[in-house]
């Protein structure tokens, strides 16, 4: 005996009256600045058909703490406490853009110890964005915690090197114009060592954790595609442009530092969705450490700081400088004017996770409100740098 | 012996007896500071720091503190982690408003007590004592997630010492004590009111020439 | 990349009647800008983006400048006649640059990897009908940056898609970083007043002259 399934064909359904009145009707969401996912005080309005976005705006501001009018109102070198708080997640990129900008501003060398001290912290600064980062992501996704737990046990790892050296877990205060502000010792560079060598098998834990999940791969592959012609326009940097298939990274293009001297690769995505997005962390990961092994490998003793420059009355000459670094977020840059005093006449800071928000409405449309998250975790934002 | 206090020796002797005796304000008191529900929360630097005390190494879980409510209707405690802004101040009063009694706030780092570092800022709030009662401060830019722990302890000792009955009962069970707070206003160069005087008494400072 | 000189030349030939200055940076960075002249900026724009051995197709950095009005002292000798003996005398000539808003556009080629190039514009005037034509159609990068310059320098940018206030709240009137803000006097109390703030805290609280030889810095206001 078969088993037969009865099914109404479409005359003999009963007419559907909800779905014609509703038809057409926008329904607005504010989304934000107190929302679990939004990464800090973000906030979207959201115009809603059924679950399909389509329309979103976002609204900033709710951290802006006038950063560049304290930096204008405050000598160059009490500025650079502030940077820290920029990026609260990268305080040594931050120091290192901004001292590498005064160091163009006033023609200033750093001395070689200084510079491998510096890609040393900015390395490992990039590790711990990017794991937390993708902890925070798989978080958005529903994997409340777990994913979030591993990362952060790495984090502190690196917290605790960063710690010993400049005696504050986030805010380091570290860089000065013209070097570092205190050297580190063979125990620091042992512990750093063996730091580096253990993270790849955790990168390999995360991986195998993550990555291949079939939940991951079903809620981030094809969502929030980005083409590398509107990612250039829009001037979305770092990872994210990255991730379209474009090979811009300034640690290549600018080769600041001493960036030239290290082997490593430029991992780049071929579809531009939120699953490159994901997967560029953890290969930028990956490449992280090889410049960390060749870094500890290479450096040798010697001063850390230019003895020649005055950090106490410091006044750079008239003038202007442009400076930009590749923090894990992106291009991330300082526009300093000098009137010949001290302070800065203009202090400005172009924010890669402010300017990257641009296509963010362009990513969302189309997709379902969970998605929006889930984009907006892969852009990588902290608002302190958003805001300012 | 004070209403609502047990003799110790008594009690204990009861003990030895396997007989637990306890009041009703200890256990009610003892249930509440071991199940404190924060809300999920951030605005800053802080923010990551109170993630860091939620994770693995610190874990809050240990003080009965890690169930961290997104909805301000199921929260008991608001930690304010970071720069309060003048665009975000109402919206913390906001859901200071929407938590339900008993409801207790930590005001985390420097900025959420004084505007810190970013006090020159023209739209940094300069406290957010100036619109809703703070029970705990914790200095420090970041505080360490230790001095949250410790702040947390210190909340559970005040939840522990609250009375439930006579004249110096819980403010939460007076009904003449406000639970709400206005909110403020955008106005054109600053917030309306600036601060609420209800709320806010700056200490008086008299200073020597 | 080509230098200045040629960029400029080039420019003025595809935008027709273009009038671009080189404005010299005297610092070490030597990074050295062109100022465009506000009608033609939007065609000097697209040229710098679209021409093939240029394509400046990335617009990295955006920002406004305030510049109040200066007065530059220029001393020179002058001859003239005293008392029928013709000597050399000092003379002092005061030119007044008036205030303008400017702002600062830093482009880079994503495709030949070079950069930067520093272009500005310049407003006529620091009142609030400073205006400048929006590049957000050329690089969309300037969209979140231009609404930016817009809100805290007040800078109105034509043909901009969405000219709003992005970080201060809309009631908000002020351009709060031109320089001559004045921010809301917030300062009820100061632990340690210094400086600045020092004099900021004694302008704030009136005196209290019960408090015999203090200096009546106290947190409540009269």
């Amino acid at each position: 005996m078969t088993a037969t399934i009865q099914t109404l064909e479409p005359a003999e359904r009963p007419p559907t009256t909800m779905s014609s009145r509703l038809d057409g009707e926008l329904l607005e969401v504010s989304m934000g600045p107190q929302h679990p996912s939004t990464h800090g005080v973000f906030r979207m309005n959201v115009a809603l058909e059924g679950e399909i976005v389509r329309k979103l705006k976002p609204v900033f501001g709710y951290l802006h703490r006038n950063h560049e009018k304290i930096g204008e109102n405050a000598t160059y070198l009490s500025s650079m406490p502030y940077t820290d708080r920029l990026d609260y997640f990268c305080s040594m990129t931050n120091n290192w853009a901004y001292a590498l900008s005064v160091e163009k501003l006033a023609g200033i060398e750093v001395p070689e110890r200084a510079e491998y001290l510096r890609v040393i912290l900015a390395e490992l600064t990039r590790l711990q964005n990017h794991a937390s980062l993708l902890g925070f992501l798989l978080s958005d996704m529903g994997a409340w915690g777990t994913p979030l737990m591993y990362a952060f046990r790495e984090r502190e790892n690196i917290l605790d090197l960063f710690e010993s050296l400049s005696g504050s877990r986030m805010m380091c205060d570290y860089m000065r114009f013209g070097g570092c502000r205190v050297d580190a010792d063979d125990a620091w560079l042992g512990r750093a060592k063996k730091i580096v060598d253990l993270f790849p098998k955790f990168l390999d834990e995360f991986e195998e954790l993550i990555l291949q999940n079939e939940i991951v791969i079903a809620r981030t592959q094809n969502v929030g595609k980005l083409s590398p012609e509107l990612a250039i326009n829009a001037g979305i940097t770092g990872p994210m442009l990255r991730a379209c298939g474009v090979n811009y990274d300034v640690r290549k293009v600018d080769g600041y530092g001493i960036y030239p001297r290290f082997k490593f690769r430029i991992p780049l995505g071929d579809h531009g969705d939120t699953y490159d997005r994901l997967m560029m962390r953890a290969l930028e990961m990956h490449e992280s450490v090889e410049i960390l092994k060749q870094a500890l490998a290479q450096i040798q003793p010697g001063p850390v700081v230019n003895p020649k420059v005055k950090l106490r009355a410091f006044r750079p000459p008239v003038g202007e400088a442009y400076g930009r670094i590749e923090g894990p977020k992106g291009e991330l840059g300082f526009y300093l004017i000098s009137d010949g005093g001290p302070n800065p006449y203009r202090y400005r800071v172009r924010p890669p996770s402010f300017i990257n928000l641009t296509v963010l409405e362009d990513l969302c449309l189309g997709h379902t409100v969970a998605d929006v998250m889930v984009i907006l975790g892969s852009v990588d934002i902290v608002m302190g740098e958003v805001d300012r | 012996m004070s209403e609502g206090q047990i003799d110790e020796a008594l009690r204990s002797e009861l003990q030895r007896q396997g007989v637990w005796v306890t009041s009703m304000q200890e256990l009610y008191n003892w249930g509440r500071k071991n199940s404190i529900w924060p809300l999920q929360f951030g605005l800053a630097c802080c923010a990551i720091e109170m993630i860091a005390t939620a994770a693995s190494r610190y874990d809050i879980a240990r003080f009965g503190g890690e169930i961290f409510r997104p909805s301000p209707r199921q929260a008991d405690l608001m930690i304010v982690a970071g720069t309060v802004t003048k665009k975000m101040a109402p919206q913390i009063v906001r859901l200071y408003n929407q938590m339900p009694d008993p409801k207790y706030v930590i005001s985390m780092g420097a900025c959420a007590i004084s505007g810190g570092p970013f006090k020159q800022g023209y739209n940094v709030l300069k406290g957010i004592d100036r619109y809703i009662p703070v029970d705990v401060y914790i200095p420090g830019c970041p505080p360490r997630p230790e001095a949250l722990l410790h702040a947390f302890m210190e909340l559970q000792r005040k939840i522990d010492s609250q009375k439930l009955t006579g004249a110096g009962k819980a403010e939460h069970l007076d009904a003449k004590q406000p639970s709400e707070f206005p909110v403020p206003a955008f106005g054109e160069h600053d917030l309306q009111p600036p601060a609420n005087p209800d709320v806010y008494h700056p200490p008086v400072l008299e200073r020597q020439s | 990349m080509e230098s200045l000189e040629q960029i400029k030349n080039r420019a003025e030939l595809a935008a027709r009647g273009a009038k671009i200055d080189i404005v010299v940076n005297p610092g070490p960075a030597q990074q050295s800008s062109l100022l465009i002249d506000n009608e033609h900026a939007a065609a000097v724009a697209q040229f710098l983006r679209n021409h093939p051995a240029l394509t400046f197709d990335y617009c990295s950095n955006a920002t406004g400048v305030d510049w109040l009005d200066r007065v530059i002292k220029k001393t020179t000798k002058v001859k003239t006649v005293v008392d029928g003996v013709e000597k050399e005398v000092d003379q002092t000539i005061e030119e007044k640059i008036p205030g303008y808003l400017e702002a600062v556009y830093h482009l880079y080629s994503m495709k030949h990897k070079h950069g930067p190039l520093i272009i500005r514009m310049r407003t006529a005037n620091r009142t609030d009908g400073a205006r400048l034509p929006s590049l957000t159609p050329i690089w969309r990068s300037a969209e979140l940056q231009e609404r930016e310059i817009f809100d805290l320098y007040g800078i109105h940018f034509e043909g901009h898609p969405d000219l709003r206030r992005i970080l201060m709240w809309d009631e908000f009137v002020d351009h709060p970083m031109r320089k001559d803000y004045r921010e809301p006097d917030d300062y009820e109390w100061e632990p340690t007043p210094h400086d600045d703030v020092l004099e900021k805290a004694k302008q704030h609280y009136t005196p209290r002259p019960q408090l015999d030889g203090a200096e009546n810095v106290t947190a409540q206001p009269q």
